[in-house]
């Protein structure tokens, strides 16, 4: 069963794609998201199309199965109202789904939530990635005030800290955002004695 | 006491404006609803929210509803339209080439005579590259006014030139790219074409059908049926921003809230310019004033008239290739509920029309019609060729046309 993947983020493209060959489905096509989108589909010729629900291009795509002639069959949409559960799941997880009209729900079922899985998974890869990078951030920017302090007071690492640490308790903000407002102090006017 | 929310789907057009005024300058609260608006780049995607309750409502192209209730390209869902959200306000768009070598000038032309230049054009150059237009959905009054006029010139829409889908953010990039020869978009995508050098505006659809229905407000029958008052009370909010939104003075306010980032994230002149009916043809030239370029609010236009949707109807069949089957035009014409309308506004200031269907293209200019509730005068609905829609004969109107 041919699947194609078509997703924005080339990252999530890869974790889907992934786990679709540890499942042992490895007739798989990446569609270029900058490419033309018909013409590679066409090239293609999937029995499986899987789509980000935010996709730019679902409704080009969308208009080209019903036009297309290239295909051999028609592709449906995955809307089985008697597994309205299903497509919903798979909505709320942000993917989107067209089968070959005349595929089997059995063998289709374990693609779409397999899919389903793997879109979560990504979210919350993305979501501690995000929480990741913001640590990063807030780690550089505390050091560089650190250093601003050190050389401005004549004082050591764990007094600059300390004086952060203080500042931010006695205004009930975070480390990080005091940090920020010495960079951004020393950078207006760092040059002032 | 706790209000009702509505998410309410919306892709951004300036024809998003009453659901999104609704919410931001407090019409919806003050009816006694809350609406929460739910921003998308896609119809289908819009659709897929509706249809699975991610949102309970949507700003939808006509069409696209009555495709969803007909259940074409998938399996049927019962859809309600109890409120227009506008007539109009899309316009065709041509490349800069393309413009110059059809000679389109510095003002709006007559439809039929730059439809005489194009198809000359399009003759030419069939065998070799056919010209492209884009549309921003197969199902969509931009699709249907770019056909009506393309096939009222003598130019075969499916065999002459090609008409492909292109989102209407993406329009003008398509455009520029050379990706399409022309685009039917709705605005600021026209504008934001022409400000960016690459495209010259040849028409506006309400010189192909003056008083066009596009896009609505569509909820699941269900939803109409289950929270019956509080879609009325929707309905008084949308109806209550329409009025606020055509105000001139509100114009600046308008386009200001449209323009954000959550909303439209587009230029704010574009928009303003949209709103006011004032379009910018030519790259560098002065804003134009053409009126009733878009179409909000007066001459009950956001009355659900079901002659209209039966007019989507019959070019659905007329375009898919179908025949005509009185039960589809049923289950078409239903989707469309003036009763909803008149029950949500009886008793306020709003004219409510006697009937539920007219005559579409029957009128010249200002008539006035039958009214069970204040006084409705109607402007001028014509087609640019002449024809009338007579929603009772669907079947001789579709044998007659080209």
């Amino acid at each position: 069963m041919r699947i194609a993947i078509i997703d924005t983020s080339a990252g999530r493209a890869a974790v889907i794609s992934d786990g679709l060959r540890e499942a042992g489905l490895d007739d798989l096509v990446i569609i270029e998201p900058a490419g033309p989108l018909a013409a590679q589909i066409e090239a293609a010729a999937p029995e499986v199309v899987l789509i980000n629900l935010e996709n730019p291009s679902r409704d080009q795509l969308e208009d080209f199965f019903t036009v297309s002639r290239a295909l051999a069959k028609p592709i449906a949409m995955f809307v089985d109202q008697s597994d309205a559960e299903a497509t919903g799941a798979a909505i709320d997880a942000g993917v989107s789904a067209y089968v070959v009209d005349g595929l089997s729900k059995q063998r289709i079922k374990p693609v779409v939530d397999l899919a389903v899985r793997r879109f979560q998974a990504f979210s919350r890869l993305q979501r501690e990635l995000d929480e990741a990078k913001g640590a990063l951030a807030d780690r550089t920017a505390i050091d560089r005030a650190k250093a601003i302090l050190m050389k401005r007071r004549q004082i050591d690492e764990p007094a600059a800290y300390a004086l952060l640490r203080g500042q931010a308790m006695r205004t009930n903000r975070r480390i990080a955002e005091i940090a920020e407002a010495i960079i951004t102090s020393e950078e207006l006017m760092g040059d002032q004695p | 006491m706790s209000r009702e929310t509505f998410r309410i789907g919306f892709l951004p057009l300036v024809d998003a404006a009453l659901p999104i005024l609704a919410h931001e300058l407090g019409f919806a609260a003050e009816a006694g609803v809350e609406v929460q608006p739910v921003r998308d780049m896609t119809w289908a995607t819009v659709r897929d929210r509706l249809l699975y309750g991610h949102t309970d409502a949507a700003h939808l192209i006509a069409p696209l509803a009555i495709a969803t209730a007909l259940g074409r390209d998938r399996p049927p869902v019962e859809l309600a339209v109890p409120f227009v959200l506008g007539l109009n306000g899309n316009a065709v768009t041509f490349s800069t080439t393309l413009a110059k070598e059809v000679g389109l000038g510095a003002t709006l032309g007559d439809p039929a005579a730059i439809g005489a230049a194009l198809r000359s054009i399009a003759v030419a150059r069939k065998p070799a590259r056919p010209l492209r237009f884009g549309v921003v959905h197969r199902y969509s009054s931009h699709n249907y006014m770019l056909r009506y006029w393309l096939a009222g010139v003598g130019i075969r829409p499916d065999e002459d030139v090609e008409i492909v889908v292109t989102s209407p953010p993406f329009a003008a990039d398509a455009l520029a790219a050379g990706e399409v020869d022309g685009i039917c978009v709705g605005e600021p995508w026209n504008s934001i074409a022409v400000d960016r050098g690459v495209g010259h505006i040849a028409l506006a659809t309400a010189q192909i059908w003056r008083r066009g229905v596009e896009k609505v407000l569509a909820m699941r029958t269900a939803i109409a049926d289950d929270r019956r008052d509080a879609v009325l009370a929707l309905i008084r909010a949308l109806h209550k921003a329409a009025a606020h939104f055509v105000d001139p003075e509100a114009a600046e306010e308008c386009a200001a809230i449209l323009a954000r980032s959550e909303y439209l994230d587009a230029p704010k002149d574009a928009v303003l310019r949209a709103i006011t009916d004032r379009i910018r043809i030519v790259p560098g030239g002065n804003p134009l004033h053409y009126p009733d370029f878009m179409f909000q609010y007066r001459e009950a236009a956001n009355f659900p008239w079901r002659s209209q949707a039966a007019w989507l109807y019959s070019q659905m069949t007329r375009w898919d290739g179908l025949s005509y089957s009185p039960r589809d035009a049923a289950t078409a014409t239903d989707v469309f509920r003036p009763d909803l309308y008149r029950a949500a506004l009886a008793g306020s200031a709003a004219p409510l029309p006697g009937a539920s269907s007219k005559l579409e293209g029957g009128l010249e200019g200002p008539t006035g019609a039958g009214s069970v509730q204040g006084r409705l005068m109607l402007g001028s609905d014509r087609f640019f060729d002449g024809r009338a829609f007579d929603p009772d004969d669907i079947e001789s109107y579709l044998s007659e046309l080209p």
